[in-house]
Parts: C-alpha cells; structure tokens; sequence
C-alpha cells in the first residue's frame, strides 16, 4: 500500500490543503535539522582539515620537560635518537609564537630547516639572507605586505626587527601556513634569542609506521626527560576532541528539537472540523481504520523527508557557502586571529544516518498517537458535527 | 564516549524504541484483562480501536530497530580509529566486550520483532482474531529485551576508553588460538565451501517445493533449514568468502566489508541473509499457532509472500556474497 501512487497523491493533496499549517511546521522543522545538521557538517569538515593537515606531520615529535613544563631541547639529542634502528631523518626544529598588539594576531615563526619540502611556494622564493622571510597567506592578509616589501616585527628584546618579504605560501592546506612566517634558522635564533645548541623540538622520521609506538617508547627511556607525540596520538586527541564537541553541541540542540517534537504533537492533535468531516466522509466512503491511520502516516512521513532535505541544503549552504558564521567561534577554537580558510566540502553517508535518526524517528514517532486518535473517530458523530 | 553525535543518535533511538513499547505495553495490559471478543460493549470497542495503536507502535519500533542495528555497526566502524590497535568494528566491540552482548541483542530482537509483527498480520487479517492473547503477552515479553538493549548499550559506550588497546579482526579471526573463531577460520577452504553449498541447496531446494506444495512438514523442514543457512553462512563469511570480497588470503573478518573501502557490500549481504532467514523461518514457526480455520486461510494467503522475500534474500546474499568469488581473480582452490 505504500508503494500505492493515487494513495501518495491523495497524501499530497491533503497536505496541499493544509498548505498553511503544515508549511510553518515545515520552516520550523527544517530550521531545526538544518542547525543540527551544521554542527555535523562543520566537525566533519573541522576533522577531514585536521587530518590532512597531521598527514604532512612528522611521525614523532620530541619535546622536552622540566619540572611538568615545555622546556628548549639539546641539538645533541638528535644524535641519540638517530642511533635507533628504523629511524631515519631527525631534524631539530626551531619555532615560536609571536603576538602582534597592532594586528591583534598570533603568528608563528619557523626556522627554515628541512620544513620547508612539505609547503607549496605559491610565489618567491625562500629566505637566504638573515633579513629574508616568506609568509602565509593569512599573514599577507593581516599585515598588508607584498613580496618586496618590508614585514617589521618587534624581538624579544622589543628591538625592531625588518625582514624583506621574498615569497607567499599557499598549502594544500590552509590551516598548516596560514599564520606561518619562515626565517633563516640563525636568524630566528637571534630575534627569540634562544641560545645555539638547543632547539623547540625535533622531528623523528620512522620508516616503517608500525614501529612508531616502540620508537616513541625506547626515545621516552633513554632521555627520560623527553617527550616524545607520535602523529598517532595527535590524530586521536582531535577525533575525540571534534566528536566531544560536536556532541555537546548536538546535547544542547536536542532541547530544540524537543520544543518541536512538542509544536509537532499539538499540531497533531488539534485536528480541525474540516478535517474531521473529511475523514468521516472517507469512513463512510468504505475507508477503514487503518487505511486513514496509514494516510496520516503517509503524511507525516513526507513531512519529515522534505524537511530533511530542505534543512540539509541549509545546513550545507551555512557551512560551505557562508563558512558556518554561527557555529564557528564555539568549535573551531580560540586562536586569536584564526586564519580564514576554506572548508573541505564533502558529507558522508553516516552523518546523513545520524541526522535521520536524530530528527527523523522522533518525529515520527511523536505523530503516531495523534494520527491514531483521528483515524480512530466515528464517522457517525463526525459528520453529525 | 557518550557525546559521540552517533553514540546519542543510538542511546536515544534505543529510548524511543522503549517509550514506544511502554505505552504499546500498557495498552496490551488493558487489552489482556478486559478482551472479549464476543462482547459487543462500548470498552471491547474501544479495544479494538487501540489494537491499531499497538499495532503501528509496533511497526515503527520494529522499523526503527533495524536501522539502529545498522546504525550500530556503522557506528562501530566510525569510532574504530580512536582505539589503538583497532582497524575495524572487531577492535571497537573488543575494546569493551558488552558490544558482542548489544550486537546478539540487536539481532534477537530484529528476528523477534519480526515474529510478532508476523504473527499479528496473520491475526488482523481474520475476523475473530483468536490470536489476542498470545500477541498481547509475547508483546510484554518483549519489553525487558528492549530495556536490556538500551541498558547494555549504554554499558557499552560509557566503557568505552579512547586509550584502550583493543585487538583488531587480525587477531581475532586467525587460525591460531583456541575457541569456535578460530576452529572456523582454520577450516579448510574447501569442506567450508562443501558444507556452504550443501546447506543453500538444501534450503534452496525446501523453499522452491514449499513454494509449490503445501505439505506442513516441508515447511518444518525449511524453519530448520533456515536456521542451519544463517550459522553456516556467517561461519563461511568468516572462513572463506570474506578472503574472496577482500582479495587476500589472510583477511578474515565478518566487519571490514561494512566500511566505504569496500563499498558497503556487507550490507546488502547481511541484508539479504537477514531476509533469506527470516521470512523462511516464519511458515514453520506460524504452524503451530494455526488453530482455526480463518487462520489457516490467512496464512495460506501470507505465505506465498513470505517465501518470495525469502528467495529474493538467497538471491541477494548468495550474488553479493559470492560474486567475487565466482568473478573475482583471487583463487583458492588449485585446478
């Protein structure tokens, strides 16, 4: 019977009828999957960046404590960790964070040493004197200049500091360059002025990706003090950090969706004369119960999957067209001057089931008694009024 | 775990389910003191107004109890990365061992669902519904399933560790060790394949003379066949048609075959096995409740239906499943 096309049409024409009452129910419906819809599309979209962006990222990066607290590591331990068998590369990494007042911006300031194979050169060339640089994209935005020009930042010691700007990037990722400036290694040193013989961390190349864990474990017993985060780790922390958001945030919808779970059964309910007559008009026609029940069903049924696909194309336009105004400050996170970047468009097949049984079922199920109560009046006291 | 956006759509599909039997619960209480079928009284009428109710909660919860079960594994395979050690539902159900508990429960109740919405076709299609009683009680049989379901999944996600180390399918379905797992996995290739093909031309051969004749004890002989269908099957998706969808002689595993890389194929295979085993087990399971004559009317018109969906699940299995095998490059078995 559901594949029944007059009874489908009949559905149609009665929510047509209505056209009034059920469009509202419809706007407000949508509104409500096309916000949850957002949250799942936008994590998605946050994780699937993540993601690439950890693809370029070292196997293991070494870090090294004292007392609990990120402390510069001795260049010499490189030599240590190389010594392990399966290793290959291990590149010091000489990097720090940067705060512009004037920009109100957060950059970070890398030192050219064996980083820079991973990045795409958009134009330029890379620095090759002391008082070169190469900006993000990002950078370029905030701070206004070109290649030529002069970027001035102030040192540790509040001295000014002017570097030419000889190239822009642009990686395949926006998020890894978008705040980056890269200068000579000598020359980085000098502007944190971070001693020789120490660096921020090193990055450990391993061959073979099953032997991180063990790499990372004999590095973490033979410098006691060091710190070793395998890419691994790094990928779960942010799986499970986007999922817990994404989450909390669909807790917090839910009471959304609720209130309309509670419009939608009033609607229900409240069946009006009209629609009364027309139903014991059916009943005397030869309707029986269950065919009415089956109808409202049939209704309800087409109610939610316009609503669905209706709150779907918001929910993608809010994200990938207008770049999720209103989400993003809750999930991105709270960098100062996040980069503006493009997300990667893309839905998967299981956010689609999620979102279904979120919005769907309940929906459906909400309307079930209602629509029983009115298949179930008698068309002998209905048409007597 | 529990704010996982997947984890809440279960957690609180597996509650609506149980809202929904509460209240189907309370009106069969209702119906199981006050039925009389004889009666011509405004209350039986009005109880015979609520046995529709019952019947579309049922109908919508049975529904949504399906696409929680899909629901769940594919959830499964969606937090398998934050487990080390985990590559696929394998190592997330063994990352908390409740999960191998929810996923018998899921299915249990997918084929006891079934059942009762079978068995209550067959009731409302007569006039005197002599069947009232026996739905109404296995119906509130049915409730403490839904609430244990719900409970263990909740057992399951909240014991749930990201940090965990969990084993993956690798680990689990090989030949070494001890236990049924890896009894199936070492089975040879080709008694596995032996035994398979004799079970679905058995099955093959009761559902097509069921289909033509109406002898009772085909239909007995079917439920078992079917019964016998669904555990060798999973036994040689385990043992060797897994090694035929994956193309690799050492992968073993029932779960891979779910995810995008293999394009979702275990879904229509499962389904298809679903379908083959239930719709085949419901005459010979309906038999016995046959009392009457307008029940025995009612179930000759249903069963020609059944065992059609039953055929089209062995089609849809046995191509799914076998495809690769018969057209894949990977060969097993020498010339």
């Amino acid at each position: 019977m559901i594949f029944n096309f007059k009874l489908l049409e009949y559905s149609l024409s009665s929510l047509w009828r209505r056209k009034e009452k059920n469009i509202a129910l419809m706007i407000v419906y949508a509104l409500v999957i096309a916000t949850l819809g957002s949250v799942l599309l936008l994590t998605h979209a946050l994780k699937t960046e993540a993601l690439m962006t950890l693809s370029a990222a070292p196997e293991i990066v070494v870090q090294r404590t004292q007392g609990g607290r990120h402390e510069l590591i001795p260049v010499h331990y490189a030599e240590t960790i190389a010594g392990f068998p399966g290793v290959g590369k291990v590149t010091p990494r000489v990097w720090g964070y940067y705060y512009d007042s004037l920009v109100k911006a957060n950059l970070t300031l890398i030192g050219l040493g064996g980083y820079h194979e991973q990045l795409e050169l958009l134009e330029g060339r890379l620095p090759q004197a002391a008082d070169e640089c190469v900006i993000g994209a990002g950078v370029a935005d905030a701070f206004g200049p070109q290649i030529g020009n002069l970027l001035v930042l102030e040192d540790s010691s509040k001295r000014r500091s002017e570097f030419y700007v000889t190239g822009i990037f642009r990686s395949r990722s926006n998020l890894l360059t978008n705040d980056l400036v890269v200068l000579q290694e000598d020359a980085l040193r000098d502007f944190f002025a971070m001693p020789d013989g120490l660096a921020t961390d090193l990055t450990v190349q391993v061959y073979n990706s099953r032997e991180i864990s063990t790499i990372a474990k004999k590095i973490a017993y033979f410098l006691p003090d060091s710190r070793p985060i395998t890419r691994e780790e790094l990928l779960h922390t942010y799986d499970s950090l986007f999922n817990w958001r994404s989450g909390m945030m669909l807790a917090v919808f839910v009471s959304a969706l609720m209130a309309f779970l509670i419009l939608a059964w009033d609607r229900a309910t409240g069946i009006s004369a009209e629609e009364k007559r027309e139903i014991g008009i059916l009943k005397a026609l030869g309707w029986e119960t269950s065919h009415i029940l089956g109808a409202k069903l049939r209704e309800a049924l087409l109610i939610s999957l316009s609503a669905f696909i209706a709150g779907l194309l918001l929910a993608w336009f809010h994200v990938f067209v207008l770049g999720a105004p209103l989400l993003m400050p809750l999930l991105k996170g709270w960098s100062v001057l996040f980069p503006t970047f493009d997300l990667t468009r893309g839905v998967n097949l299981y956010q689609l089931a999620v979102l279904g049984c979120v919005t769907i079922l309940p929906y459906l199920a909400c309307t079930v008694i209602p629509a029983w109560k009115a298949a179930g009046s008698d068309p002998d006291d209905v048409m007597r009024g | 775990m529990i704010l996982h956006p997947g984890i809440l759509a279960l957690l609180s599909g597996s509650a609506l389910i149980l809202l929904m039997l509460l209240v189907a619960g309370g009106v069969a209480l209702r119906i199981l003191r006050h039925w009389n079928a004889d009666s011509g009284s405004t209350t039986q009428l009005q109880l015979e107004r609520q046995t529709w109710l019952v019947t579309t909660l049922l109908k919508y919860a049975f529904g949504f109890q399906i696409i929680t079960l899909f629901l769940f594994l594919f959830t499964l395979d969606e937090i398998h990365p934050l487990f080390v050690g985990a590559m696929c539902a394998t190592g997330s159900l063994n990352a908390n061992l409740v999960g191998w508990l929810v996923l018998l429960v899921k299915i249990g109740l997918v084929f006891a669902a079934a059942f009762w919405l079978a068995v209550n076709t067959l009731d409302q299609g007569t006039e005197d519904t002599p069947l009232v009683r026996f739905k109404y009680v296995t119906l509130l049989l049915l409730i403490p399933l839904v609430a244990l379901d719900l409970w263990l999944q909740w057992e399951y996600f909240s014991g749930l560790r990201p940090q965990m180390i969990t084993s993956c399918c690798g680990s689990l379905f090989s030949a070494e060790g001890e236990g049924v797992i890896s009894t199936l996995t070492g089975l040879p290739v080709e008694q596995g394949m032996s035994l398979f093909f004799a079970v679905v031309l058995l099955y093959a051969g009761l559902l097509l003379a069921s289909l033509r004749r109406r002898a009772v004890l085909l239909r007995h002989g079917l439920f078992v066949a079917s019964v016998l269908l669904f555990f060798v099957s999973l036994a040689a998706l385990v043992s060797f048609l897994s090694l035929y969808i994956y193309q690799m002689p050492s992968h073993q595993c029932p779960f891979d075959m779910l995810q995008g890389h293999y394009y979702y194929i275990g879904y229509p295979i499962y389904l298809g096995l679903f379908m083959a085993t239930l719709f085949a087990m419901l005459p010979g399971l309906c038999r016995p409740l046959v009392k009457t004559a307008s029940l025995e009317r009612q179930l000759e018109s249903c069963e020609p239906v059944w065992l059609r969906l039953a055929l089209f699940g062995l089609i849809l299995f046995l191509v799914t499943s076998c495809w690769q095998m018969v057209f894949g490059p990977l060969i097993l078995l020498g010339y």
